[in-house]
């Protein structure tokens, strides 16, 4: 579903190769925070206005567009419903995850 | 699919906070970060002290993040930037937006002097405090940005803040920088839109951004954008730009101003107040707001 | 061009020599004179830099920091009570591995309020992470600042150039003072490990869990233990072009001196005069004269002070409860080797107390009539 590219964690294996100075070498796109929702917003597009609200709202960046409409990223997306929330028509909806 | 309508996209796609961070759900820094990094862009360093913002970046050797960070100690978010941005201009990347992102403790509290003395330096930095009423990293101990009658783990329910809120704009506007302004995560074009203005003026510019907390806040996640709505909407943190401490604008007009009852009752950090509390908070929301609509009226 | 120079302004032009790229410091007594020269430098375009006059040392040091990750060659200048509020962004500076570099000019901490010199302002920062090289004389402050550029660079480590409240600091010699051309020549400009760059998007100093921290101090410390090395190497390519020799010490008479005096800063000035002294009386005595404490010279203190019978250090500071810190550190230099010569520890001229030859040589007659200390500490001039 994600379209983000995918990224290993980095793990060094010897202090030759830790850089000296702690700065970042890659991103936390390994980290799928998708495993922390308990529940999951599910978007009935038939009614979706296409307003972009819970793109606008989405904290994590897991509402994505796609042929103009929102669709989540599940990979990602903590489950916080703001977007259901803030959806002016609800056609979001928080249903119980599925594990 | 249908392509016939296209989806309202009111700001630029462009991300530059990345997926996989570290916040907590409906965390209302992440969405304050998303915002402004879409009106500065690429061109930015963030200087970032102690803060939740410091962890939700991501550990060492990783960051969610596609612009530079450079993660300071706490009581130095002004000053690094000022460095930085000194640094910088010596080596000739003089187009970069310098940044200082800092909470409410790192700016209201310990980072103070720092702040005090960049703003009166004029130095060529955009300082922006995401304020979510609290010591949220650390676990919710109460900062001076932590409004009256709140509980916090240092302001037990039985004895909950009892000092007013410190007003944070009213000090940065005796600075007479060139521009400040509030902010919040319910009203992302009217921020955006600052924010570009901002980016296009030289010397000290000034954020404060209205950022709940679920987790500090006791309140749910799927509210956040709602509670800071409300928070505009019943005049307890009012949108609002100045320009050299002076001139005060309102952005976002109030046509019916709504008492604080709703606001409280979202969250749990207020659960334990008792009507005469609430009243005697409404009673300093409406002075705080009279004083805003004063100077807005340019007297 | 020869010049006639208090030692606050020999940092100064070490500074401007060095062709510092960002300034950011706060005045204190007795370090105005360094600042306020370069500020005029800065005004008058002498020096290409930005100065940043901050509101306190805490900001100082984190704007140097900030500068430093821009890509920028850093200077600033402190003393006492200013170093020890910079204290958190020493730290800082080390483990983020900025090279930049500090001229601190030894003053007591207070209280009660003293302006006049002693170590324990810059002694109390050895653990940070910092080189440290205590000078003796104005030529001494201006060589070593530049020096300190060219190591620090090298080996992204802060350097602190450190000279004695007054009796250097306000004090006027004759310098030499390099062409800023034959300077450029040794020292060439800054090359960052890394920058904030929006070219390169990287995130500094970010959560370090315990899978990593050690790595990156193991790798401090590594590199602390080049400088030794790289100290000699860099006073030799310095010694070619202007003549003059730094190394991690200065050992006068010390080869066949039965009594090895160990001193630092001004300090050490006089116990060279003292030394001289002592000899024409027939005494067997030497100055090691300590300019680089951290790192902590191992290699070179042992070698110089084994053959002596005893080894005297006077220390200008204090470790309380425990010992002044030089003798602490030749103490454990020289433990466990066999026939090591006992180590008197002296502990003298706190506050600005005058240390006088007279004093040195009441250091080497009390080291004389004892085969061990009698005392933990020995102290000079305390009124009992």
């Amino acid at each position: 579903m994600s379209k983000k590219k995918d990224a290993a964690k980095i793990i060094f294996e010897s202090e030759k190769d830790v850089p000296i100075m702690p700065m970042s070498l890659g991103s936390m796109l390994f980290n799928k925070t998708g495993s922390w929702r308990n529940i999951r917003p599910e978007i009935r597009t038939a009614d979706c206005i296409r307003c972009g609200i819970c793109w606008k709202f989405c904290p994590d960046m897991s509402i994505l567009v796609e042929e103009e409409l929102p669709v989540v990223d599940y990979d990602f997306c903590k489950g916080c419903g703001i977007c259901a929330e803030e959806c002016p028509v609800k056609c979001i909806e928080m249903a119980e995850e599925r594990k | 699919m249908s392509q016939e309508k296209k989806m309202k996209l009111t700001l630029p796609v462009e991300e530059y906070v990345g997926s996989g961070n570290l916040a907590c759900q409906g965390c209302g820094a992440n969405l304050a970060l998303r915002y402004i990094l879409k009106a500065l862009g690429p061109k930015t360093v963030l200087c970032i002290p102690a803060c939740c913002w410091a962890v939700i970046d991501g550990p060492f050797p990783h960051s969610c993040m596609s612009v530079s960070i450079y993660h300071c100690a706490f009581e130095t978010a002004a000053s690094t930037a000022t460095g930085v941005k000194a640094g910088l201009d010596m080596l000739g990347d003089t187009d970069m937006n310098v940044v200082s992102w800092a909470g409410d403790g790192g700016t209201l509290d310990i980072g103070i002097q720092a702040l005090s003395g960049a703003a009166e330096r004029n130095d060529d930095i955009i300082y922006v405090c995401y304020d979510n009423e609290a010591y949220m990293n650390t676990g919710i101990q109460r900062s001076s940005a932590t409004p009256k009658g709140a509980w916090t783990t240092t302001t037990p329910v039985k004895f909950p803040k009892v000092e007013s809120k410190k007003d944070i704009d009213a000090i940065m506007a005796a600075h007479r920088i060139p521009y400040q302004a509030t902010a919040s995560i319910a009203y992302p074009e009217d921020l955006y839109k600052k924010m570009l203005k901002a980016k296009n003026i030289k010397g000290t510019r000034f954020f404060h951004i209205f950022a709940p907390c679920p987790t500090g806040w006791k309140s749910r996640p799927e509210d956040a954008v709602k509670l800071a709505r409300m928070a505009v909407q019943n005049c307890l943190f009012p949108l609002y730009e100045i320009e050299h401490g002076e001139n005060l604008a309102l952005n976002i007009k109030i046509q019916n101003k709504k008492p604080i009852d709703d606001y409280l009752k979202l969250q749990g950090r207020f659960r334990h107040l008792k009507p005469a509390d609430i009243q005697s908070m409404q009673e300093e929301v409406d002075r705080n707001w009279n004083r805003i609509l004063k100077k807005a009226q340019g007297c | 061009m020869r010049k006639v120079i208090m030692g606050n302004h020999a940092l100064s032009y070490g500074a401007m020599l060095g062709r510092a790229q960002v300034i950011a410091a706060y005045p204190i007594t007795p370090q105005t004179q360094v600042v306020e020269l370069l500020s005029e430098m800065c005004a008058d375009g002498t020096l290409a830099a930005k100065f940043i006059k901050v509101e306190s040392e805490h900001s100082a040091m984190a704007a140097c920091i900030g500068a430093s990750v821009a890509g920028a060659r850093t200077f600033t200048a402190t003393s006492a009570q200013g170093l020890a509020l910079m204290h958190e962004m020493l730290h800082w500076a080390s483990g983020g591995r900025h090279p930049v570099v500090l001229g601190n000019i030894n003053r007591a901490m207070a209280p009660g309020w003293s302006i006049w010199s002693d170590q324990n302002d810059s002694l109390s920062e050895r653990d940070t992470g910092w080189m440290q090289f205590y000078c003796s004389s104005n030529q001494e402050v201006l060589d070593t600042t530049i020096q300190a550029f060219k190591v620090a660079e090298a080996l992204f480590i802060p350097a602190m150039v450190i000279l004695d409240a007054f009796s250097l600091s306000h004090t006027y010699e004759v310098v030499d003072v390099p062409d800023l051309d034959k300077v450029d020549a040794f020292l060439p400009p800054f090359k960052p490990y890394a920058r904030v760059d929006y070219r390169t998007p990287r995130a500094f100093n970010g959560l370090t869990g315990p899978e990593n921290y050690m790595e990156l101090r193991y790798k401090l410390q590594k590199d602390m233990e080049r400088v030794p090395e790289m100290v000699e190497a860099t006073g030799r390519e310095y010694e070619k072009l202007f003549g003059r020799h730094l190394g991690a010490v200065d050992a006068y008479r010390c080869e066949d001196a039965e009594t090895i005096l160990v001193t630092s800063g001004t300090a050490g000035y006089t116990a060279h005069v003292a030394v001289d002294e002592m000899r024409k009386d027939g005494l067997k005595v030497g100055n090691f004269r300590m300019r680089m404490f951290r790192p902590f010279p191992f290699d070179i203190v042992r070698r110089v002070l084994l053959p002596a019978k005893k080894v005297a250090v006077v220390d200008r500071n204090i470790s309380y409860g425990h010992h002044g810190m030089f003798a602490q550190e030749v103490k454990s230099a020289l433990y466990g080797i066999p026939g090591a010569p006992p180590v008197f520890g002296f502990i003298a001229g706190l506050g600005g107390r005058d240390i006088t030859p007279a004093s040195f040589r009441e250091v080497v007659d009390t080291a004389a009539a004892q085969d061990r200390p009698a005392e933990e500490i020995l102290w000079i001039g305390v009124k009992r």
